[in-house]
């Protein structure tokens, strides 16, 4: 096979994505907040059709700004509804994430005679169209694409945050209240994770949509969970299953003439199933005639 | 105007066809939500709503056209694997319950996208009507559709309503269930199939996204209202029913806006509502008995101080003394000093501060039930002297007179506390 540049990019920018969503990810299933971070990515839309709005282009400051701050607002309200209102959990995501998303379909329709936001590009995104999106400066000097750009600054922005909070991170997650008596700010870390997910959501939702980011987010780490439980494993695994979904994803994708990032979610999932059915337990009827001998057994 | 009487007279039987539709699509989503809202499993809907989108385009495929008999029938089966699926991990392996959610519930959709993707691609023309699943659209149903939607909704509702007794079982105590002979698997496996089958219905109308809403809110909000099943169920039947002709209403009168986001931003709209004025559990009412409980505190101890100060022969206590023994509460004894002065419980003197006779009386009986919980933790719970004071401090505020006889007569009417202090009853015990 001849080298091809453009599936290298489209390769490369899926994997920078996925790794940096997986590696969010991970301390998001450790927190037990996958959910949350679904809910994330649903309720940046209408952050993301206002900024759209605003500036006139998607690939503005307002817009990421714009979603940063709706991802927040999503995280407080979940938090609000939770703790104010003692709606239980699951019921404050519920309800969080589908009000801001309906609130975001309603504005794409409002403004779809004045902006061209198309909600499918919004939802599914086309990592497709990479190659022809370049980013050409002013003097006129070819940068390559946009979105490769956009993926890299996103993935050294949330490998630093990794780097550079891992202990606070790793504290929060495992032990909340130890991390609070030895006076590190549980909830200022908290937002800022959820910060860096919104700002991941966003840089990511024109590759590969709004809704398939939570897949990265939450497929790979789930994968890993079940074959280690050390979190530096858990990290690397987590980057090693990014870059196999990126790569199977597109030939797959190329091959089937179907959506990439819908084909990296399928790939991640079938990554997953596979790993559920290996390390699951096994039924009974495949761990043999050995039986735990029963208290009082007759 | 035009638009609204014309909506709200049913004179275009369409509008009824579809009005009748929605509604019954509410019911049978709000009966299956709220059951599952109860049994804390509310984001399993979402799952579900996600999951379908693969057998819609399934159904799709094998049809070659928008066939509902084979598109219901795809969602079923796409939603009963990814139902299956999340038991399955749960049960066996270690991840945890939002974990497997949304694994089931990306993964799935995932899966759907590629196949949309590759029917867009196909070149079909029937494939427009497929978009109407992600976001809904209610105007567009037919009358066939609506005929074969509206019966399931109906066998929904009907099916919950015959075992009601069952489900509300399955929700608040199976294990008591199982233990008097109920078939607590059957059941649950019945309910499982009853909130596929709300969903795949539901998603004509309002789409695959935002299905979540349609189950989960109707709910959470009713459940501020009441704490009875029987209202719950109703309340939230009712609400789903009005956001449903409202949204319909928008996308009638806004012929390109989809039914599926106002309808959720209507029910959502009533949750807030809820949250924020219910008269039990609202927010703004918790704000203002909590603000009323904390003023009782302030007054209660400010009291106790004047009583102790008794107790030791003093003439009352002066304000700076007062703030003395509660620092940096200085706001909060100023009022309390006002109330109790409104209430006629002490006098002030210049800036000497005393206890009236009425509230002298009252102060005792704070002091005395404090004293009387502090002897009954040391005496029944054999909890020492020295850590009996931090929950009396608490209790003394909430307990009632039929409690304080009841300790009377448990501690048979004591005279000391474990401090060695007086537990006083009448005057002469100052």
């Amino acid at each position: 096979m001849t080298f091809d540049s453009n599936a290298f990019l489209i390769i490369f920018t899926g994997a920078l994505i996925a790794i940096s969503c997986g590696f969010l990810g991970v301390f998001m299933m450790l927190r037990k907040m996958s959910m949350t971070g679904d809910a994330i990515s649903h309720a940046v839309l209408p952050g993301i059709v206002i900024g759209f709005f605003v500036s006139g282009s998607q690939r503005s400051l307002e817009v990421i700004m714009g979603a940063g701050l709706l991802g927040i607002l999503a995280t407080l309200m979940i938090e609000g509804l939770r703790k104010k209102a003692k709606v239980q959990l699951d019921a404050s995501i519920g309800i969080t994430f589908t009000l801001l998303f309906a609130i975001g379909i309603i504005l794409i329709n409002l403004f779809a005679y004045k902006v061209d936001l198309d909600q499918e590009c919004v939802l599914y995104g086309e990592i497709a169209y990479l190659p022809i999106d370049l980013w050409i400066t002013k003097s006129g000097l070819t940068m390559g694409p946009r979105i490769t750009w956009l993926a890299g600054l996103n993935f050294l922005f949330v490998s630093g945050f990794i780097y550079l909070l891992f202990k606070e991170l790793i504290l929060t997650s495992f032990d909340e209240s130890f991390s609070s008596v030895i006076g590190i700010n549980a909830k200022g870390i908290n937002l800022a994770l959820m910060s860096m997910v919104s700002y991941t959501t966003v840089s990511s939702f024109e590759s590969v949509g709004a809704i398939l980011v939570v897949a990265l987010l939450v497929v790979p780490p789930a994968t890993a969970f079940l074959w280690t439980k050390s979190l530096i494993p858990l990290l690397k695994l987590t980057s090693v299953l990014g870059i196999l979904i990126a790569i199977l994803g597109y030939y797959l994708a190329y091959w089937l003439d179907s959506s990439i990032a819908g084909m990296m979610v399928t790939v991640a999932g079938v990554f997953f199933f596979v790993s559920a059915l290996i390390k699951g337990k096994r039924p009974s009827w495949l761990q043999g005639t050995y039986k735990a001998a029963k208290p009082f057994g007759i | 105007m035009e638009d609204f009487v014309y909506f709200f007279t049913f004179q275009d039987p369409s509008i009824t066809w579809v009005v009748l539709g929605i509604t019954l699509l509410g019911i049978g989503s709000a009966y299956v939500g709220t059951f599952s809202f109860l049994d804390k499993k509310a984001l399993l809907g979402d799952a579900i709503s996600h999951a379908v989108l693969p057998g819609i385009c399934l159904g799709f495929i094998l049809a070659g056209e928008k066939n509902p008999v084979y598109i219901v029938t795809g969602a079923f089966l796409s939603g009963a694997l990814a139902t299956f699926l999340s038991s399955w991990l749960k049960k066996n392996t270690k991840l945890s319950e939002d974990t497997i959610i949304a694994t089931i519930l990306s993964v799935f959709f995932g899966i759907g996208i590629v196949m949309l993707t590759a029917l867009q691609k196909s070149g079909n023309p029937e494939i427009a009507g497929l978009n109407s699943f992600i976001f809904g659209n209610a105007i567009g149903i037919s009358e066939t559709d609506l005929m074969i939607y509206g019966g399931l909704s109906l066998t929904i509702i009907i099916v919950l309503t015959l075992f009601l007794k069952e489900f509300r079982l399955m929700v608040f105590d199976p294990g008591y269930g199982k233990a008097i002979g109920f078939p607590m698997e059957a059941i649950r496996f019945l309910f499982n199939v009853l909130m596929i089958l709300a969903v795949v219905i539901g998603i004509q109308a309002i789409g695959v996204v935002l299905m979540a809403a349609l189950l989960i809110t109707p709910g959470a909000a009713a459940r501020f209202w009441t704490d009875r099943l029987n209202p719950l169920l109703i309340l939230a039947a009712s609400f789903s029913i009005i956001s449903g002709i409202l949204g319909t209403y928008i996308s009638f009168v806004i012929p390109q806006m989809p039914t599926g986001p106002w309808v959720v931003v209507f029910l959502s709209l009533i949750a807030l509502l809820s949250f924020m004025f219910s008269p039990k559990s609202g927010i703004i009412f918790r704000y203002f008995s909590r603000k009323k409980y904390l003023r009782k505190t302030h007054k209660d101890h400010l009291m106790k101080a004047l009583y102790k100060a008794r107790e030791e022969n003093k003439e009352g206590l002066t304000i700076e003394e007062i703030y003395e023994l509660y620092p940096y509460q200085k706001v909060q004894i100023d009022q309390s000093i006002k109330d109790l002065l409104q209430e006629g419980f002490i006098t002030k003197n210049q800036t000497l501060v005393n206890l009236t006779s009425q509230g002298t009386s009252d102060a005792m009986r704070i002091v005395r039930l404090h004293r009387l919980w502090e002897l009954y933790l040391n005496e029944s719970m054999n909890i020492a002297p020295d850590h009996v004071h931090e929950s009396a401090e608490q209790m003394e505020h909430l307990l009632t007179p039929e409690l304080e006889a009841m300790l009377e007569k448990r501690l048979n009417f004591p005279t000391l506390d474990p401090h060695q202090e007086t537990i006083p009853r009448e005057n002469h015990d100052l």
